[in-house]
């Protein structure tokens, strides 16, 4: 066996193992130990920082979460399955500017879109100063520091990461099999629903999973936009590790989003395989 | 009907994109200090920044972080693709999955887990503590990256250069980094923009004596609006944009 291969495999495992794979089980054996005021942690083993996820005001924090990142991941999905659909169709000489366009926003900085989206809902904002100079409204309306803003930063700020794989798919989509369908005597609806939705399931999945697991964690959406009312699952796991020092409670909200995220990668998995499996082989 | 729809449509979105960006870039030379009315150009606020020594310095800090931060992912993932490419090894199925799930892993979950771990070997929170987090959150962009690139190349070829007698190394050397340059750019760039633009994994494990931008921004913008942050979020955005094309460019080119 020749060194090089020993070096490079072996440098890639070490790196993951100290930096991500220790870290993780760290994560997930706090989790599991009794919380102690003086020294962070005691070490003896309870389950209590899991089922203190269930009761009532972190209950309350949670299905808010799933709520939001929900509601956001949905708004993300309609919007963004039309746009996909025209620029990854689209027979324009510009297309690569366009899909350019996209991923502009895709790599920059979350928090300077957020303050952006700030810009324009304050009372101050360029909303209010069009609306009252168009006479609709009198006084400023109240947009920021609400439920509703929360949501729109969420989308603004996520809205690439749904369009991205959702584009990737489409682009692949054989056109063949939607003119197939259209000889057999589908129509335009029943081509979307059995053909179109169906092939580009890894990509709908793809794009939820990448909305919705970050719109639940981005702790800083709902401090700079909803006026810390609105308290997500990412503010918890803040509270608990940088103010309230309860490391235990926060690693275990964190194994339990690992969790969630496992399930949804593992859907997405499934669905892939299936989806390549099943046309390719017919 | 239909063709109307689908130029309009899209323009709505990419106005949706943009608007809110570029309020923030016209407001950046507005001499108007607190209203959107417009009072005339002004570079004022930029020579704000550029007086500010404490802000400077934290820039410095991110500079220094993202340089370090990209080149070393960048090696790192270029030696996780090829391998991933080229080689058979134990867990190679699950080195494959582990880069794909760090990718999604919410990024608190990788601020605090680094957290926990180094609170563990009493690493104080720092400049190490900061780039080793940033290394290992570019690593598997880097070698998406990279990979998507190295699947195109003829494995023939390093079947040919081991004929000829090259070592592994040295088809790593001369064939590999050559051929993959583009990728490579386009990774470090990509990790660079990552590393600079990074709030939450940095929120967790950088300490108060190493300050980074957007954290600086990030605290700026709690305690309320200064124009200041306008030009220095228009800078960031300048930057992004000129990275993420340039990375683009790169990875577009033999196509």
């Amino acid at each position: 066996m020749n060194t090089f291969k020993k070096i490079s495999v072996g440098t890639i495992w070490l790196w993951f193992c100290i930096f991500a794979i220790i870290p993780i089980i760290i994560m997930a054996i706090t989790s599991v130990l009794t919380p102690d005021t003086n020294s962070l942690v005691s070490f003896k083993f309870t389950l209590s920082n899991y089922t203190q996820i269930l009761n009532n005001t972190y209950l309350k924090i949670l299905l808010q979460s799933f709520y939001l990142a929900g509601s956001c991941t949905l708004i993300c999905l309609i919007l963004s399955y039309p746009f996909a659909f025209i620029i990854a169709r689209s027979q324009s000489k510009y297309k690569s500017l366009l899909l350019l366009l996209v991923i502009i926003p895709f790599w920059t900085s979350s928090l300077i879109r957020t303050y952006a989206i700030m810009a324009i809902l304050k009372a101050k904002g360029i909303i209010n100063v069009i609306l009252l100079a168009m006479g609709i409204i009198h006084h400023p309306l109240q947009l920021l520091y609400s439920y509703s803003a929360v949501l729109i930063g969420c989308v603004y700020d996520f809205l690439p990461f749904m369009i991205l794989p959702l584009y990737a798919n489409i682009e692949k989509l054989n056109p063949e099999y939607i003119e197939a369908a259209q000889d057999l005597g589908a129509n335009k609806f029943t081509t979307f629903v059995k053909i179109i939705i169906p092939l580009t399931m890894p990509g709908i999945i793809a794009g939820s999973v990448l909305v919705f697991l970050p719109a639940m964690t981005m702790f800083y959406i709902p401090v700079l936009l909803g006026g810390a009312k609105n308290i997500l699952l990412g503010n918890l796991i803040e509270n608990q590790f940088l103010t309230s020092n309860n490391w235990p409670a926060g690693a275990a909200i964190s194994v339990f989003l690992t969790m969630i995220m496992c399930a949804m990668v593992f859907i997405y998995w499934r669905s892939s395989k299936n989806k390549n499996g099943k046309f390719e082989n017919e | 009907m239909n063709r109307i729809a689908k130029h309009i449509y899209p323009s709505f979105i990419y106005l949706f994109f943009y608007l809110p960006i570029t309020v923030v870039i016209v407001l950046s030379f507005n001499q108007a200090e607190r209203s959107l009315i417009w009072k005339g150009f002004t570079f004022d606020w930029y020579t704000d920044l550029f007086n500010d020594f404490d802000l400077l310095n934290v820039a410095l800090h991110s500079l220094e972080i993202g340089l370090l931060a990209a080149t070393v992912a960048t090696i790192l993932g270029t030696i996780a693709s090829v391998s991933l490419f080229r080689y058979k090894f134990f867990g190679k199925k699950i080195l494959n999955g582990l880069i794909f799930a760090l990718i999604v892993l919410p990024e608190i979950v990788m601020g605090i887990s680094l957290l926990l771990l180094y609170t563990i070997i009493k690493l104080p929170l720092g400049f190490w503590t900061l780039l080793l987090a940033h290394i290992t959150l570019c690593v598997p962009f880097v070698t998406v990256t990279i990979y998507s690139r190295i699947v195109t190349v003829n494995k023939d070829i390093f079947e040919a250069a081991r004929d000829l007698g090259a070592t592994d190394f040295s088809i790593f050397i001369k064939i590999i980094i050559p051929l993959l340059f583009p990728a490579l750019l386009a990774g470090w760039l990509l990790s660079f923009t990552l590393s600079l633009d990074d709030v939450i994994t940095s929120y967790f494990v950088t300490g108060p004596n190493f300050e980074i931008l957007p954290l600086k921004i990030y605290s700026m913008v709690k305690l309320g609006v200064k124009p200041e942050i306008n030009a220095l979020c228009t800078i960031l955005l300048g930057v992004t944009l000129l990275l993420i094309t340039m990375a683009q460019l790169a990875l577009r080119k033999k196509q």
